[in-house]
């Protein structure tokens, strides 16, 4: 007896709880050969409205953390990836059509970076930021802190790299996110998701929206309380515009790349989503 | 007393059909028929799945912050802190000067100079253009001290320049079936509110109805309030959860057109405490247009007490106006 198909629905994740779209719409997820796979939420302004809502809540616990402590939450999320290794490849198989092979590579790397980027939670300000000589009798320190609320278009050819590829370097500072995932190939986004609420980030720290990036990233771009935009992916819409927009409020903007080294890891994409400040004190002159 | 104050007093008195002692009001409160909660629960979720569009909402926007009593009753109040409360009610958003201003500032009774100086010629009445001074008097939020100092308080308050006096009922007294105190203490703290002109400050009574456990007891209270001659019936102190929610101002609001067909006057209602989104507010909105009327949804009919509202409503508006999301960094922190 054959068993009957049980199709998912998948909804939006943001506060660390998984809504259905404000809109109520849906649409459908299909594999590279383009059988059907899973409906997926297609998310509205408002649930980015919403999403920033939440980002913004969860800045001042996430960025309050100590960075060691923020480096062990984000190496937990690689623990429970390598968990979950199986089913990321096997999504990654059905949607992009990929080998086995190509798939594990994929996913290999992603947790890979997301250690890699785990590390410098604790190490970036040594070399991000500096003690400043400066004629008098103070120590003049510079040290990056955390814009705020980062905005990413993830890269929309890339199931789960792309994806980690663009969040993780945002979070090692103390930023919260909200993510507009790939719209062929959300997946990955989605486990990724349910990975994350089951780890130790706070809710709302990363929010992870599925749908049209040409629909949903204007408003991102112009709202007022994003203080950073990562286009990375956004390389097939009208990203001119975008940055126009986000340069109404003096957000931080990062272009788009494309190809398969899009966001490769490094320190930049980290200091990328910091302000610096630099303080005086004065020495004891005993 | 007034004449019209007389003739409130013998309506009242023939409402409740005899002299207002315990046994009398008794009699009346409880031979009023209850409440249906299923019913009432389920009428004020219909109000609140109304879908407001565009326009409606521009409107509905700025007529709640003409109706916001913009409040700070906090023990760490100080004259700075009101200063810039009244600041704010006066131009709530220096980003676009068409705001509209709000109906009132509410502060503690000692803290009423302070405002009154602060607004200086703007003080006045909502409806020309001012903005009013409420104080909350009788041992707020509490309401547990004695009638001569409850009534030192409210009359402190008037004669420092208060035009509106939030009192609190006597919850204890109410909820032990002594009604004859309680109506005897609105009908003297409305005397305490006596200028020295022969007008009165408006009266609102809070009855806490988080305190009052049932709808029943809801509906007996706003009677009670409105019988001893309170002009605006208030839900809440804004100490005690749950504060303001849908159903209860929906059960006062009915008590209020029951006592409009009466009698012919109208009394206000003042939904306070938690109600924090233009969302929210706009239910409130649908649903005292649906219950007792538009003609309502003047500041001296209808009044939302509240202090993180207003900077909801002027995100909203904000977005309105520009046409994309503000945040909070574009509001005043208060």
């Amino acid at each position: 007896m054959t068993r009957l198909a049980v199709p998912k629905t998948y909804k939006l994740y943001i506060g660390g709880k998984f809504p259905r779209s404000e809109s109520g719409r849906v649409y459908e997820i299909v594999s590279a050969k383009g059988a059907f796979l899973a409906n997926a939420a297609q998310a509205s302004r408002k649930d980015a409205r919403d999403a920033v809502v939440a980002a913004r809540a969860a800045v001042s616990g996430w960025s309050g953390q100590t960075s060691y402590n923020r480096g062990q939450v984000l190496y937990r999320i690689a623990e429970l990836l390598e968990g979950r290794r199986a089913q990321f490849i096997a999504e990654i198989v059905d949607a992009e059509g990929v080998t086995t092979a190509v798939a594990t590579t994929q996913v290999d790397t992603a947790i890979d970076r997301w250690v890699w980027y785990a590390g410098w939670a604790d190490k970036y300000a040594q070399v991000a930021g500096n003690g400043n000589p400066v004629a008098g009798p103070y120590f003049n320190i510079s040290v990056p802190e955390p814009t705020g609320v980062v905005a990413i278009i993830a890269p929309q050819d890339s199931s789960l790299l792309g994806l980690v590829s663009a969040v993780a370097p945002a979070l090692v500072a103390g930023n919260t996110v909200v993510v507009v995932a790939s719209e062929k190939l959300p997946l990955s986004a989605i486990s990724l998701s349910e990975v994350l609420a089951t780890s130790d980030v706070p809710g709302g720290v990363v929010n992870i929206l599925t749908g049209s990036p040409a629909e949903i990233a204007p408003w991102l771009a112009s709202h007022a309380d994003v203080n950073a935009l990562d286009l990375v992916g956004a390389g097939d819409l009208e990203w001119i515009d975008l940055q126009i927009s986000a340069a109404d409020t003096l957000k931080r903007v990062l272009q788009p790349e494309n190809g398969p080294d899009a966001a490769a890891p490094s320190l930049g994409r980290i200091t990328a989503f910091t302000e610096t400040k630099t303080v005086w004190h004065t020495k004891g002159l005993i | 007393m007034t004449g019209t104050q007389i003739v409130q007093r013998e309506q009242a008195l023939s409402v409740i059909g005899g002299e207002a002692t315990d046994a009398n009001l008794r009699r009346f409160l409880h031979g009023i028929p209850g409440v249906d909660a299923v019913g009432l629960e389920q009428r004020a979720a219909g109000l609140g799945t109304r879908s407001i569009k565009t326009t409606s909402k521009k409107w509905a926007l700025d007529r709640i912050i003409e109706l916001i009593d913009l409040t700070t009753l906090e023990g760490a109040d100080t004259r700075g802190k009101v200063r810039s409360l009244v600041a704010k009610a006066l131009t709530p958003d220096p980003s676009d000067l068409s705001t509209p201003r709000v109906a009132a500032v509410c502060v503690y009774g000692d803290m009423v100079p302070h405002a009154v100086e602060a607004l200086g010629s703007a003080h006045g009445d909502p409806d020309a253009g001012g903005i009013s001074v409420a104080a909350v008097a009788t041992a707020f939020p509490s309401g547990r001290s004695s009638r001569s100092i409850k009534l030192e308080d409210t009359s402190d308050a008037v004669s420092a320049g208060a035009d509106e006096i939030d009192m609190v009922i006597d919850r204890g007294a109410f909820l032990m079936g002594r009604y004859g105190d309680v109506y005897d203490e609105i009908v003297a703290v409305k005397e305490a509110c006596r200028r020295t002109d022969g007008t009165y400050a408006h009266l609102k009574v809070i009855l806490e109805t988080g305190e009052l456990n049932t709808y029943d007891n809801v509906r007996r209270a706003s009677w009670l309030a409105i019988l001893a001659g309170g002009d605006f019936i208030k839900t809440s102190t804004g100490k005690v959860a749950p504060a303001a929610t849908l159903p209860v101002t929906l059960s006062m609001l009915e008590v209020v057109r029951d006592w409009h067909k009466l009698t012919g006057q109208k009394i206000g209602v003042k939904p306070a405490g938690g109600i924090r989104t233009s969302k929210d507010a706009i239910k409130y909105l649908v649903t005292v247009a649906e219950t007792v009327g538009e003609e309502w949804l003047t500041p001296h009919l209808f009044r939302f007490g509240a202090s993180s509202l207003l900077n909801d409503v002027l995100l909203q508006r904000q977005k309105m106006t520009t046409g994309h999301y503000s945040g909070p960094d574009y509001v005043t922190i208060d």
